[in-house]
């Protein structure tokens, strides 16, 4: 049988986990630099076996974002792309790769906009699994949840350094698919030191949920994925790999591919 | 019943919608905002700071030639904020805010500013009260508004021009919102309009109802009766609450908010939010934004700085959703009619802001009862605008 939405990512994740193998959710904007583009760049992603894909849709006001996506963003806008050729392109994706789990990153408005019924009904035609929304902390969740409830969508929600283990647990179960654990009180973008208490609170996290930890924010480095893996289930990595595609341009498959492998390597 | 709701809703307008790290600190902004509401002292202080300080009350002033220059039929009366210390109703709610601030141990006060009038009046209140200042100010402002970005300075602020986006006031919030996000230890978000997450809305709406509350008391001692008419600019919309909110219980007041319609209604340069725009979500609230299908949110425009947003604040959006206030706009072509007229009537020149109210009441203003009692919030004096509008006009001849 096969699995999607929720249960395959955290199927996925923790069939990872068994073989000890580095679960890494690579992170990029969708139509940077264009819409092809982000075609080419997720197969070569899927060549690099990730644990799943987070495929950001542009939002022109991204508050918890840094440089780096931000111009990201920018570059993405330039095209005008509406969010049902989002979905033309997670379900072309998933014509390929059904096997890989790809959630959704982007801001309430946006969804807001396509409304909450449309967007978890098409998400399921297109094969998308799961949605990260920054900015919708779970006291204002009510609506969306409703909505997905018994349809079996990863809703996966931000755990801060902030939050606190009450909140962290209550967030832990309204998540499906993983909860994500914000390394920093910060935006996005690449770090060349993660805080030294991290693996600290990872550890008391982790003992408190079921399901999957994710980590992410700052993750650039073969020495953070080494720090981090004993503590994680699964590591996210965003600006780092939009900075090679702002170097690189649409060219920039090739050379993603190979930095996800350097940070899978990281503990051979 | 009284609103906001305990989730920060005003019908189904505010909320909450922040990255995860801000929830705890909203959280405990509104519990130290429930507890000063209680405190007697902290209110007892800011209301000295704005009587020896600040210059409050404002005058309530009978605006005789221009109610004469407009048919004499009707009595206009000008709640004179412009006359307030820095020029604009903005010091009473950042002088409140950074007390608060102060009161729960916080060192490093960041606000926002489009046109400087909101950073300039928070770099004085952090001056008054001794706490450091950084204000997050558009590039592109920074660069229009060069006067007021010396004058922030010259307070001991520190200005970040903010080159991301449309580097315009929004871009601004972005970024001080990333800022607060970093530095939440020490840090406190002083907003400067009835916007944001809860419980900003609320907080600056008592903080700026002062302003109703003294005109209400003014119109009584000199008319004997509640106004027919009230009306103010809205851009983020605080002037305009203020005014508004101590007459909301009076249904025979008719509350009036002036929006800005730039170039015009049926253009992309206008700032127009309640009247053009449609409900979405951005910087912590769900309420009327300017954005297209997709939900990407539009760049807004507006002769004033001031009311160049392309959100406004949730409660407008119940107002304007419940009737209890009506919403209109002008272009900057009338608002620019309306500073000259006021200025040649009554030796007054007002802020491009406050001069879209004036220009909605000249528009209205024959087919007015006879009688009739109209107040204006004169949000802002026009000191800052004189450069921009004799360019403006210069370049029109």
């Amino acid at each position: 049988m096969r699995f999607f939405g929720a249960k395959l990512i955290e199927k996925r994740i923790k069939s990872f986990n068994k073989r000890g193998k580095i679960a890494l959710i690579p992170y990029i904007t969708a139509f940077d630099p264009d819409k092809s583009a982000t075609f080419e760049f997720l197969k070569y992603i899927a060549e690099a076996e990730p644990a799943c894909i987070e495929l950001g849709f542009p939002f022109s006001d991204p508050v918890a974002d840094g440089p780096t996506i931000q111009k990201a963003v920018v570059r993405a806008l330039k095209n005008n792309p509406s969010f049902e050729e989002y979905l033309e392109l997670v379900s072309q994706f998933k014509k390929s790769f059904p096997d890989i789990p790809i959630v959704c990153m982007t801001y309430y408005n946006i969804i807001y906009r396509y409304g909450l019924e449309r967007t978890i009904s098409e998400a399921f035609t297109s094969g998308l699994d799961g949605f990260i929304i920054p900015d919708l902390p779970m006291e204002e969740a009510g609506p969306w949840l409703r909505v997905n409830k018994g349809r079996g969508l990863g809703t996966i929600f931000l755990a801060a350094p902030t939050s606190g283990l009450e909140r962290i647990k209550k967030m832990a179960r309204l998540s499906k698919g993983f909860l994500y654990y914000v390394s920093l009180t910060g935006i996005t973008g690449a770090r060349d030191k993660l805080p030294e208490d991290l693996t600290l609170r990872l550890k008391n996290i982790r003992s408190l949920i079921k399901i999957p930890l994710a980590v992410g924010f700052g993750i650039s480095r073969q020495e953070h994925v080494k720090m981090l893996s004993p503590y994680a289930d699964a590591l996210i990595v965003g600006s780092a790999l939009v900075s090679i595609i702002e170097k690189e341009g649409k060219k920039a498959g090739p050379a993603l591919k190979e930095f996800l492998l350097t940070l899978k390597n990281a503990n051979s | 019943m009284m609103y906001p709701d305990k989730r920060g809703y005003f019908g189904v307008y505010g909320g909450r919608f922040v990255p995860e790290t801000l929830m705890p600190l909203l959280f405990e902004l509104e519990k130290a905002y429930s507890e000063a509401l209680k405190d007697r002292s902290f209110w007892k202080e800011w209301e000295s700071l704005l009587k020896e300080y600040a210059g409050r009350p404002t005058p309530l002033y009978y605006a005789k030639n221009l109610s004469h220059y407009l048919g004499g039929h009707i009595k206009i009366y000008l709640k004179r904020e412009d006359l307030l210390h820095t020029g604009a109703h903005k010091l009473n709610n950042t002088i409140g805010q950074v007390l608060l601030a102060k009161k729960i141990g916080k060192t490093r006060i960041i606000a926002e500013t489009g046109a400087g009038q909101h950073g300039v009046a928070t770099a004085t209140a952090c001056a008054l009260l001794g706490l450091k200042c950084v204000v997050y100010m558009g590039a592109k402002d920074v660069e229009r508004q060069a006067l007021n970005v010396f004058r922030m300075r010259l307070l001991g602020a520190e200005v970040i021009p903010v080159e991301s986006g449309t580097q315009t006031l929004k871009d601004a919030i972005n970024e001080a919102l990333r800022d607060w996000v970093t530095n939440v230890k020490d840090t406190f978000y002083v907003i400067g309009s009835v916007v944001g997450p809860h419980p900003y809305p609320r907080m600056v709406r008592d903080f700026q109802s002062i302003i109703g509350k003294e005109t209400k008391k003014q119109i009584l001692q000199k008319e004997k009766r509640l106004p027919d008419f009230v009306l103010a600019c809205v851009g983020g919309g605080s002037n305009a609450m203020g005014i508004f909110y101590p007459f909301v219980k009076y249904p025979q007041v008719k509350l009036i908010g002036v929006e800005a319609a730039g170039h015009g209604l049926n253009t992309d340069h206008h700032s127009a939010t309640l009247t053009a725009g449609e409900p979405g979500v951005l910087h912590g609230m769900l309420t009327y934004l300017l954005q297209d299908k997709v939900g990407q949110i539009k760049g807004a425009h507006s002769i004033a700085p001031g009311l160049d947003y392309p959100g406004v604040g949730p409660e407008h959006s119940f107002f304007k959703e419940s009737g209890r206030a009506q919403y209109v706009a002008v272009t900057d072509d009338e608002a620019l009619e309306a500073f000259q007229i006021l200025s040649e009537k009554e030796g007054i020149i007002p802020a491009l802001e406050s001069a879209h109210a004036i220009a909605y009441l000249i528009k209205i203003a024959k087919d007015l009862p006879k009688g009739a009692l109209v107040v204006v919030n004169l949000s802002g004096r026009g000191d800052k605008d004189v450069a921009s509008v004799r360019e403006y006009l210069e370049g029109k001849k």
